[in-house]
């Protein structure tokens, strides 16, 4: 089986406290950890257990600038077998169609028979998986947390729904699937891992190679685009107990008991 | 001139979604002055129907045994038939509207804003929607070009609910309109639903929860959340990641995607509170919130907010209340 996986390199939200900056036109950039997108991981993982099994290869994709490359290498480390870079300067202010349709060039140079995103990514859209599988008039299903393969063209799929509850599915090959986290355990990649791809090459792939006009793409073609970033205010906001860490316990103790929270 | 607005209504066993009338609310924040029109479809929908034409005008409906299970796939070709080009569509974010948004956009050729949050205003043609990045921790403006149709998934709980009103309306049976051609979206075909698994536990029972997030780090660390929840005699719960991680079991987790819990005292350990996880507490419980990080969006809706870092706030506390006992 020929797999794409399409992965995102973001700021760390489990490393970092985002925080927006004083002109409000970004989010504060400069201490920023990055990583892959976590969803991304699991299809990454997703996509190699499919291979072990069944044979083919992994291809990793990310439209994004040079430093995106070593998100690529950290998949390539896990095992995927080839990485390739979407960077051009035309591509940049690219809305969610716009990323859909740089992808989808890729796809169609390729021969591939399941494409594979993260379920979300930082900006909690989820669109790009949903957009390329309508643009290539493939199948699609969302919120994958299950893949069963029956036979070289189909796979059986679990979905996530409300309440805990999965909806399964049958759905043709070649597919896009988008895969939430928890459908399996992504590996642990370490140095040694990362060394031995160091050196592999990741082509960059532009508008050209891709065969792209510069106006289906980037800032000119997109119809939505981020004005810039707030503060959120959600409710009134918590009391916050202030003190040493004992008076705080001792604070939240007689609040806790007045309140039914201790039996 | 007025905007032509179409919701999708979830419904589900004749009765419909909390979502269906917070869509009015939506879309009369769009656009006051705008034409709304319900779209309802499934299999034996008059029930449903009928419950609508209260809150709306008009009410389109695709009717047929085949719809029993809304497919995505197969409603996407459906709409992709009956829809206008240029109309705004409204679908609730859940996993259904995940699932059919953003192909549905390209298929109208319109744009594609998902999980919005507010409004405000058209101008020029553009659309100006709040939308939430990083899991809610920050907020963003963005701007969409409606002028040639969109396609926009609305949070749930975001906006308060239109009461019916009397709106008088009438049921418009697209079923011929929107099935010339066939049962599209063949290619994806449903099975069915397996339930989730039953635990141990009841967590939609508990009275005091005690629910531990990504904060707690390690695996190991689970024991000091164990040991505080056995003393304020509570049930532990979770967050998505921890399930994620297999530290414990599917049916402690709160939010859309598990539980939906309504607890007199909620304790978020280590919890960030995305909107999902938010969801599934219930009945406004007496919530505080221990977290190392003071922008964690949670302290915006808790009662008693304490940032430490609970690896060490988690023990003493325990100490304290068992030295009460």
């Amino acid at each position: 089986m020929e797999i794409l996986v399409c992965v995102k390199r973001v700021p760390d939200t489990a490393e970092n406290e985002i925080s927006v900056n004083s002109s409000g036109s970004d989010i504060e950039r400069g201490d920023l950890v990055y990583s892959v997108n976590e969803w991304d991981n699991y299809a990454v993982e997703e996509a190699i257990q499919i291979r072990d099994k069944v044979g083919g290869s992994v291809t990793v994709v990310s439209v994004g600038d040079a430093e995106s490359e070593e998100v690529l290498r950290r998949e390539m480390a896990m095992g995927a077998d080839k990485g390739i870079l979407l960077s051009d300067d035309a591509f940049a202010g690219s809305d969610g169609k716009g990323l859909a349709t740089i992808l989808k060039a890729e796809i169609l140079k390729g021969k591939y028979d399941l494409v594979l995103t993260g379920a979300q990514a930082d900006d909690g859209a989820g669109q790009i998986g949903g957009m390329l599988a309508a643009m290539l008039d493939w199948p699609y299903a969302s919120l994958v947390n299950r893949v069963e393969l029956l036979d070289d063209k189909k796979i059986k799929i679990g979905r996530e729904i409300a309440g805990g509850n999965q909806e399964i599915n049958e759905i043709d090959l070649p597919c896009v699937l988008s895969i939430q986290t928890g459908i399996n355990e992504p590996r642990y990649v370490g140095i040694r891992g990362i060394r031995k791809v160091a050196s592999v090459e990741i082509p960059v792939h532009g508008a050209s190679e891709l065969g792209l006009n510069a106006d289906s793409v980037g800032k000119t073609s997109a119809k939505v685009s981020r004005v810039d970033y707030f503060v959120p205010v959600l409710g009134k906001g918590a009391e916050l107990l202030e003190g040493s860490i004992e008076e705080k316990v001792e604070k939240l103790v007689e609040l806790l008991k007045s309140k039914g929270g201790i039996k | 001139m007025a905007l032509q607005i179409f919701t999708y209504i979830l419904h589900k066993d004749g009765v419909i979604d909390d979502t269906a009338l917070e869509m009015v609310a939506a879309a009369g924040k769009i656009d006051p002055a705008a034409s709304i029109t319900a779209i309802v479809v499934g299999s034996k929908t008059d029930a449903v129907c009928n419950s609508l034409i209260a809150s709306f005008k008009e009410v389109w409906k695709i009717d047929n045994d085949a719809l029993s299970y809304p497919n995505s796939e197969v409603i996407r070709g459906l709409l992709t038939r009956v829809i206008p080009k240029g109309s705004t569509l409204l679908f609730a974010l859940d996993p259904f509207g995940m699932d059919i948004g953003p192909g549905l956009s390209i298929k109208l050729e319109g744009a594609y804003v998902p999980d919005a949050v507010g409004f405000n205003g058209i101008e020029g043609g553009k659309l100006k929607v709040v939308r939430q990045e990083y899991s809610g921790q920050v907020s963003t403006h963005v701007l969409c070009d409606i002028s040639g149709g969109a396609v926009l998934t609305i949070r749930p709980g975001a906006f308060r609910a239109v009461e019916a009103d009397a709106a008088g309306g009438t049921v418009i049976d697209k079923t011929a309109d929107a099935m010339t051609g066939g049962l599209p979206g063949g290619a994806r075909r449903y099975i069915e639903v397996v339930q989730a698994e039953v635990g141990d536990v009841d967590i939609t029972k508990s009275e005091i929860l005690v629910s531990v997030g990504r904060g707690i780090g390690e695996q190991e660390n689970i024991d000091i959340i164990k040991e505080l929840a056995k003393a304020v005699g509570g049930d532990v719960s979770c967050s998505r990641p921890i399930v994620d991680a297999k530290w414990l079991e599917k049916s402690r987790q709160v939010g859309t995607s598990g539980q939906t819990v309504k607890p007199k005292v909620y304790m978020a350990l280590g919890i960030s509170g995305s909107f999902q996880h938010l969801g599934g507490i219930k009945g406004s419980p007496f919530m505080v919130v221990v977290n190392k990080n003071p922008k964690a969006p949670i302290f915006q809706v808790a009662d008693i907010g304490v940032v430490e870092d609970l690896l060490e706030f988690v023990p003493l506390l325990t100490e304290k209340i068992n030295e009460l006992k």
